[in-house]
């Protein structure tokens, strides 16, 4: 048995009421849906993030949904892979507030792609 | 290269999550293992899984499922629940003649440590106020249908106490095991729109 922390308890509490409504991601059966590790990478980052104070979830779910209106106007017949902007909104916030910097992320991600085949086999 | 023989961990979003990830950890911002924490706590520890396990424990323990009709709240002690007891739990159980339903309607009060995040249409406010005046019509509509001689019972949540649905066993389930069984149990079983 693991034991949970009261502030542990509150930040799931909040989570929950955060991540239901408009901007919500997918789930099925009530449970959160990734496709790819990368996918819950991002997820867990917004959340340690936004329970660092680094920003506020209301922010970041305005700017999703301001990002997924914006998808969704300019292709009118596909739908939106939402951790395809739940990512760019992430980048975006993080821009915003001069937390890490468009430059910098393109410039690693570079490097990160030019790494020889099976470099974590 | 065609899209398919990219390895997943190579796609340009998978190179961009990790290209910040490490950024974030050399500024001070995250450590990789809270990240971790959050996806096991969300993927794993939260959600209607908790709910199930209770339920495939009542199908095989008698004296577990008297207990967690008797006494919700301290028979799920037993169980690691994210949250643990905040609330009063109080499990209604199915029988060939019972539908037990649950619904808040005042708000959306939810049995989440037990069933994670509630589904969308438990905060609709035609869900919420129809299933209490029309519920056949309402579990008929969501794929639901009840033989007439069924009585159907709503539970109407509050602050103080959740209701979660102790569902019957399906017919061809014996001899599962416990975590097979769970397996069987979904979320809308133990709220009770579906059987």
């Amino acid at each position: 048995m693991v034991n949970i922390a009261g502030d542990e308890v509150d930040e799931v509490r909040v989570a929950l009421t955060e991540l239901a409504g408009p901007g919500a991601p997918p789930m099925v059966n009530g449970e959160l849906l990734f496709e790819f590790p990368w996918q819950s990478r991002a997820f867990g980052m917004a959340r340690v993030l936004c329970e660092a104070g680094v920003f506020h979830w209301d922010d970041f779910r305005h700017l999703l949904i301001s990002n997924i209106q914006e998808w969704e106007n300019n292709h009118s017949t596909q739908t939106y892979a939402y951790y395809d902007i739940f990512l760019q909104t992430l980048t975006m916030l993080l821009a915003e507030k001069n937390v890490c910097l468009d430059a910098e992320l393109d410039s690693r991600q570079l490097e990160l792609a030019a790494r020889p085949h099976g470099h974590d086999h | 290269m065609s899209k398919s023989h990219v390895h997943p961990e190579n796609l340009p979003q998978a190179l961009r999550a990790e290209a910040l990830e490490a950024l974030l950890v050399e500024k001070g911002l995250l450590v990789a293992s809270a990240v971790d924490a959050v996806i096991t706590r969300y993927s794993e520890r939260v959600g209607p899984m908790n709910g199930a396990r209770i339920v495939a424990r009542a199908w095989v323990d008698p004296e577990f499922r008297q207990w967690l009709l008797e006494d919700g709240t301290a028979a799920i002690g037993q169980f690691d629940l994210e949250g643990g007891q905040v609330e009063k739990l109080v499990v209604v159980a199915n029988s060939a003649k019972i539908h037990n339903v649950v619904v808040c309607t005042l708000c959306s009060c939810y049995p989440w440590a037990v069933l994670g995040l509630p589904p969308t249409w438990y905060k609709d406010p035609a869900y919420r106020s129809r299933i209490v005046r029309e519920p056949r019509t309402v579990l008929h509509e969501m794929g639901l249908a009840l033989q007439a001689d069924v009585q159907i019972r709503v539970w109407d949540s509050s602050a103080e106490v959740r209701y979660m649905v102790l569902p019957e066993q399906p017919l061809d389930s014996a001899g599962m095991t416990e975590a097979e069984l769970a397996e069987r149990v979904s979320r809308d079983v133990m709220i009770g729109v579906a059987r």
